[in-house]
């Protein structure tokens, strides 16, 4: 937010003045991410991964366009084609293990980033938008991944694109050729990968797209901050450069260490071994899994297996699947408590912490193969999940006695603030 | 509105999967999941092999790439193809480039050759740049190529070696328990293969081979080496990667050090 103190841009060497009148560019970016943005001073290392997603989706965007010029789009070429990559393309076994990791780090990073949101209700007004946004977002990397992960045409790819698209064929009546629409076959083949390619490629400038706007409404309010108090004064803020610059820089170098580690000592450990198997229609995996960060949302998926007031199990799990992303999109009107912080929140604190555990509970059901064990305990987590924010939020919000504020960020920092007193 | 529907969605979803956890942990206490055959006498692979190349310095044993080729050769190539390799690849191996043109050359499959013109089919020495002819297999069961074997198994090299080493006769407890799990006529017993009944026979004996380098072929060497062998032809490229990854870590811990102290630098006054 454009603060009353905030710095102004002051260009002092004439090709920057002449620059200033005809295309404004340096000013948008000093106001956006410089000197000219005051930021809270107080955000804590959790506010590093949002500009550690929007890296990634670039590392994505670089190394996939790059990829992309030595792939084969068509079912008979693709596995080999990825092949060729590592073996022959100079440095295509970095790209392309760098794509595939990369795609791991970005839901790393984007899932601390939205259980950051979590906690420090980051939803609330006056920053309903940017969450909105966040969530499209988060919907729209989904299905890139998905798609992005049928491409290198194995095992997995085959059959997971076979199970995904086959949700659609649980909606009454249209299901079936809806399902031929989308796939142009009846099963996944190469009128298929043809447009999950296309649409891969695709993706990823929408997901550019809206981060713009996501960030652009986030420069309305400005950013929330660990105490969830408002902004009051110049002394509450750090201009974003050099003190978030250089605090981003430090954190890209730990995200860099930690990702550079994965990708070149154990760049197969979030992989499927069954997909470096090519493609075979007339034989199914023994377990089929999607990759990791799917898992959660699969074990929900897989968790209704009974018919319920005569809607099919499989119907069930495929709205709830959707719902459990969905609902998101409504945590801003279902948690009402006017606190902020997860700090000052005691007992919400306790219910964050549980939803946490839970989504790890469910991660690890839909990772294990579909055994009635894994299936009960998925059905248990799934029923707390719904359960945490459609009645739990609201319900806690308005029983829950929060703590006390602080006056300002200044005193949260300091101890005192001059203005206070 | 949300504050009504909200509850009311979250009670739906929540009351459907209690009714499928009922109806599933009656289903369990009446039926239990029968214990399988599989399930009981399945085994994960051995862990004991220290290969060349584990851990975050290995490097591939040229030596024994050689002798794993040596097993391809003459025991593999006859049912299993390797068609991600090509001849002129095998120089990773330490062979000169005059030893992978004989090699290419004196490949018992020929290279197919078509001219264009006639229509005629025909056959061609193989050359370094060629890939490894395939194979076709006219027999029961259906090899499975070789060139990604490592890493299409949970633990590759360990899964390739036990396989290898792992055939046993069927035990007598299995037959007792599981009357219908006796080995089908044509299918060999082996833990490590996910259904336990594998199609191919045990490849590999004491004496199977005669290696060039002098090293005596046990089984438990031959197993050894052709799993050194496919981890390398999964993967050629593992000991640039390692190395490179040294590297570019060693850069990045040091800039990584430079922005912690210049973002210390920078914070000094505001903390």
């Amino acid at each position: 937010m454009s603060f009353p103190w905030a710095n102004h841009y002051k260009p002092s060497h004439p090709l920057m003045v002449w620059l200033d009148e005809k295309l404004p560019l340096p000013r948008f970016v000093y106001n956006a991410i410089g000197a000219g943005y005051p930021c809270p001073r107080n955000l804590n290392y959790f506010w590093n991964f949002g500009v550690l997603a929007g890296f990634c989706l670039m590392l994505q965007i670089v190394t996939g366009v790059i990829l992309a010029m030595h792939y084969a789009a068509n079912s008979g070429l693709a596995f080999d084609s990825v092949e060729h990559i590592m073996r022959d393309v100079n440095w295509g076994w970095m790209l392309r293990y760098a794509h595939a990791n990369g795609a791991s780090a970005f839901f790393v990073v984007v899932y601390i980033h939205i259980f950051r949101g979590f906690f420090y209700s980051s939803y609330k007004a006056p920053r309903e938008m940017i969450w909105l946004l966040g969530v499209v977002i988060f919907l729209l990397m989904m299905a890139t991944a998905f798609m992005g992960y049928v491409l290198p045409w194995g095992q997995m790819s085959f059959w997971g694109a076979k199970v995904i698209t086959g949700l659609f064929s649980a909606i009454p009546f249209v299901g079936e050729p809806l399902q031929q629409w989308l796939l142009g076959g009846f099963s996944p083949d190469n009128a298929a990968l043809n447009r999950f390619f296309s649409l891969h490629f695709l993706l990823p400038f929408v997901i550019a797209a809206v981060i713009i706007l996501h960030i652009w409404a986030l420069h309305i309010p400005g950013s929330s901050n660990p105490t969830g108090v408002e902004v009051k004064s110049e002394s509450d803020t750090v201009p974003f450069h050099p003190y978030y610059t250089a605090k981003d820089g430090f954190g890209l170098g730990v995200f860099l260490v930690l990702y550079c580690a994965v990708l070149f000592f154990f760049p197969n450990a979030l992989g499927h071994p069954d997909n470096y198997i090519p493609a075979n229609p007339m034989s199914t995996p023994a377990h089929i899994v999607p990759e990791w960060y799917f898992w959660p949302f699969y074990a929900i998926l897989r968790a209704f297996t009974s018919d319920f007031l005569f809607i099919p199990a499989k119907l069930m799990g495929v709205l709830a699947m959707f719902s459990a992303i969905l609902v998101w999109f409504f945590l801003p009107w279902l948690d009402t408590s006017p606190v902020r912080s997860g700090h000052y929140r005691p007992l919400f604190r306790k219910f964050f912490w549980l939803l946490f555990i839970d989504v790890v509970v469910l991660g690890f059901c839909g990772g294990s193969p579909a055994e009635t064990k894994y299936v009960l305990i998925s059905q248990i987590a799934a029923t707390y999940y719904f359960l945490h924010f459609l009645v739990i939020l609201p319900i806690v919000s308005s029983i829950e006695k929060p703590q006390p504020l602080p006056f300002s960020i200044t005193e949260a920092v300091l101890g005192t603030d001059e203005a206070a007193a | 509105m949300v504050r009504i529907f909200g509850p009311l969605v979250g009670l739906f979803f929540a009351a459907a999967l209690l009714w499928s956890f009922a109806v599933g942990a009656i289903n369990m206490i009446r039926e239990p999941e029968p214990m399988t055959a599989v399930k009981e006498y399945h085994l994960a692979p051995k862990e004991d092999v220290k290969f060349a190349f584990n851990g975050a310095f290995g490097r591939f044993d040229k030596q024994q790439l050689q002798r794993g080729f040596q097993i391809y050769k003459e025991v593999c190539s006859n049912c299993h193809g390797l068609k991600q390799i090509a001849f002129r690849n095998l120089t990773d191996l330490g062979y000169s480039e005059a030893q992978v043109k004989a090699i290419a050359k004196e490949w018992a499959t020929k290279a197919k050759t078509f001219d264009p013109k006639t229509g005629d089919t025909g056959e061609r020495p193989n050359t370094p740049a060629d890939h490894f002819p395939p194979v076709y297999y006219a027999g029961s069961g259906s090899p499975p190529d070789l060139s990604l074997i490592t890493k299409a198994r949970h633990e590759g090299p360990n899964y390739v070696y036990s396989l290898l080493t792992g055939y046993t006769d069927q035990p007598a407890s299995l037959i007792k328990k599981y009357p219908d799990g006796k080995v089908p006529d044509g299918l060999y017993y082996n833990p490590y293969f996910a259904n336990l009944n594998i199609a191919m026979p045990a490849p590999l004996a004491d004496g199977q081979v005669t290696y060039s380098d002098g090293t005596k072929a046990t089984l438990d060497q031959e197993a050894q080496d052709v799993a050194a062998f496919l981890t390398w032809t999964a993967e050629p490229k593992m000991e640039k990667r390692k190395q490179t990854g040294w590297a570019v870590l060693g850069f990045l811990i040091a800039a990584t050090a430079l922005a912690y102290l210049s973002k210390r630098t920078i914070w000094a006054d505001k903390h």
